[in-house]
């Protein structure tokens, strides 16, 4: 069992591994399609032409702005460096490898709450009121944990093609993003569809966006969305973990 | 200092690394040698912490790699086999990012990276990315981010593959003057010549164990008996020429020059210099060697066959 010290030791070298994923892998290719153009797009296309009220949209932009974003950074690291063979000297170094993974979500952490800015300030900039922000602030942060810990399940595939990992990172979060309530609200769906939201994580980041701006209902309590966001980060941290420690001796 | 006992790995049901034991004592240069596929990599990676060992023990310096990964970690440095620096980053900031990673403190890692930067001749490129660098300044690099630490053990495998033969001088000379320095070094490598010449002592493995663990001028005495006699003629002369030579156990060619495998070089001598006369050939070179430590490592190897 590690002590305090060892600890904070420990949390360092994971924001010297951020540090490194961040000067390294933000303007990767895969990030910048998979992270900000594909949602996007998405949403254009939701949008146009249909009549719906701004502060509706903003929530459900912002939910998919840190789904998206939170979960483009952290699959591309492994592979890549597998490709590249960085692995082993990481591998090497006196750090865990929950320690290492640690580092990943972190760059991805930041990332997605960069990012989120730009809806949060659209929709400002458009009228809507945050009635919330402390709330949304925790419920970013918190998704965007748990989304980056959800993009290392995808990178434990022991491959070296990163096409391979954003393929399958593509096939979760797709249709994920149909089911989660970013463009119908959870309340109208059918009964198995509110069934089948509340197994996806965004459904709760997506509720909290809903009931941290002004005259939207949300679907669960507040303190259901903040639990089961941190239940996520949780099971994905800890799946995470075990995948990466049997896949890593296959990327050496 | 390295202490490995009954250390396994097996993989998919064969054994890549068969119960194998050894001792490496502070300050000595440990060299590992054997062919492809006997299992090298595999034992660095497990003393390295890298992959766990099926069964058996690791101790680096009284921390077993198992119970104590990060303290064992810590006190070593690594080169692995085939590893790159982060080609995207700078020379300077592999080597802080090193830094980050093993805890040195941010004035120690300047100061660090400068000196080391420096020693290996890479100061004017540390903030060009590592993409722009040669091979053989990518090799010093690692190197260099293997050192950033001060480690007490040094794990080199196979540090000089691939390189041109100024770069693979320089990074003998650096791993002499480390051991003078009192570090261990753990040396992998599949150059003879190289495990030779830095090496107080040698362990051959072959298919997943230990042949043999000598110091390099024991392991040649083991198989003494086998001299050999090498001649260079002025006109290239076939091998078949001397199959009717007495006390030659077998001819080969080596370049310009034929290597006669004998245990008794007098003899063969004077019936080569019997061949040249009477077929008016001039001897350019003629010299009698002792077996290398490449005979002792084919031999052993074989052997096990």
């Amino acid at each position: 069992m590690m002590g305090v010290d060892e600890m904070m030791d420990q949390l360092k070298r994971a924001c010297a591994i951020a540090k490194k994923d961040i000067r390294i892998y933000y303007l990767n290719g895969p990030v910048v399609i998979f992270g900000i153009l594909v949602p996007g797009f998405l949403f254009l296309a939701f949008v146009i032409g249909r009549d719906l009220p701004i502060n509706f949209l903003v929530a459900g932009l912002l939910g998919m702005t840190v789904f998206f974003t939170s979960t483009s950074v952290s699959p591309v690291i492994a592979p890549t460096e597998t490709q590249t063979r960085n692995l082993e000297r990481l591998a090497a170094a006196p750090i865990s490898i929950t320690t290492a993974l640690f580092g990943d979500v972190l760059a991805s952490v930041f990332f997605g709450i960069a990012i989120s800015l730009v809806p949060v300030l659209l929709g400002v900039t458009f009228g809507v009121t945050i009635t919330h922000p402390f709330i949304l602030a925790l419920g970013i942060v918190l998704a965007a944990f748990c989304f980056s810990a959800m993009g290392l399940i995808f990178s434990s595939i022991p491959t070296g093609a990163t096409s391979t990992v954003m393929m399958l990172s593509t096939m979760v979060r797709f249709p994920l993003v149909f089911i989660s309530g970013v463009f119908i609200p959870v309340g109208d769906l059918p009964s198995w569809g509110q069934a089948l939201a509340s197994l996806s994580p965004l459904t709760y980041l997506t509720d909290l966006c809903r009931y941290s701006f002004q005259d939207i209902n949300n679907h669960y309590p507040v303190s259901v969305d903040i639990a089961a966001l941190a239940i996520f980060l949780m099971m994905f941290m800890a799946a995470a973990t075990k995948l990466h420690e049997r896949s890593l001796p296959k990327r050496l | 200092m390295i202490e490995v006992r009954e250390l396994t790995k097996y993989y998919d049901g064969l054994a890549a690394v068969d119960h194998i034991s050894f001792e490496v004592e502070e300050g000595e240069v440990f060299g590992f040698l054997g062919p492809n596929g006997a299992g090298k990599t595999t034992t660095v990676r497990m003393l390295t912490g890298v992959i766990k060992p099926g069964s058996g023990s690791v101790s680096i310096m009284g921390f077993d790699i198992r119970r104590d990964p990060i303290k064992a970690k810590q006190i070593a440095g690594v080169v692995p086999d085939l590893s790159n620096a982060y080609s995207e980053l700078s020379a300077w900031g592999n080597l802080q990012f090193m830094a980050e990673l093993y805890g040195v403190p941010g004035t120690d890692a300047r100061k660090r990276a400068e000196e080391l930067l420096t020693k290996f001749d890479l100061y004017d490129r540390k903030d060009h990315k590592v993409k722009t660098f040669s091979k053989g300044m990518k090799q010093k690099l690692v190197i260099a981010m293997s050192l950033m630490n001060d480690p007490e053990i040094l794990f080199l495998d196979e540090p000089t593959s691939g390189l041109d033969v100024q770069s693979a001088r320089l990074i003998k000379e650096m791993v002499r003057e480390l051991n003078n320095d009192g570090k261990t070094v753990f040396l992998t490598t599949h150059y003879m010549e190289e495990a030779n010449d830095l090496c107080n002592r040698i362990a051959i493995i072959n298919h997943g164990t230990i042949v043999a663990i000598d110091a390099p001028e024991k392991l040649k005495m083991r198989i003494g008996g086998l001299q050999r006699v090498e001649v260079s003629f002025d006109t290239p002369v076939d091998v078949s020429c001397f199959h009717s030579i007495s006390g030659v156990i077998s001819v080969r060619r080596s370049g310009d020059k034929l290597r006669f495998y004998t245990n008794e070089p007098g003899r063969v001598i004077y019936q080569l210099v019997d061949y040249s006369r009477s077929n008016n050939l001039e001897i350019v070179m003629l010299t009698t060697l002792t077996p290398t430590l490449e005979d002792v490592f084919v031999k052993l190897t074989r052997e096990q066959k």
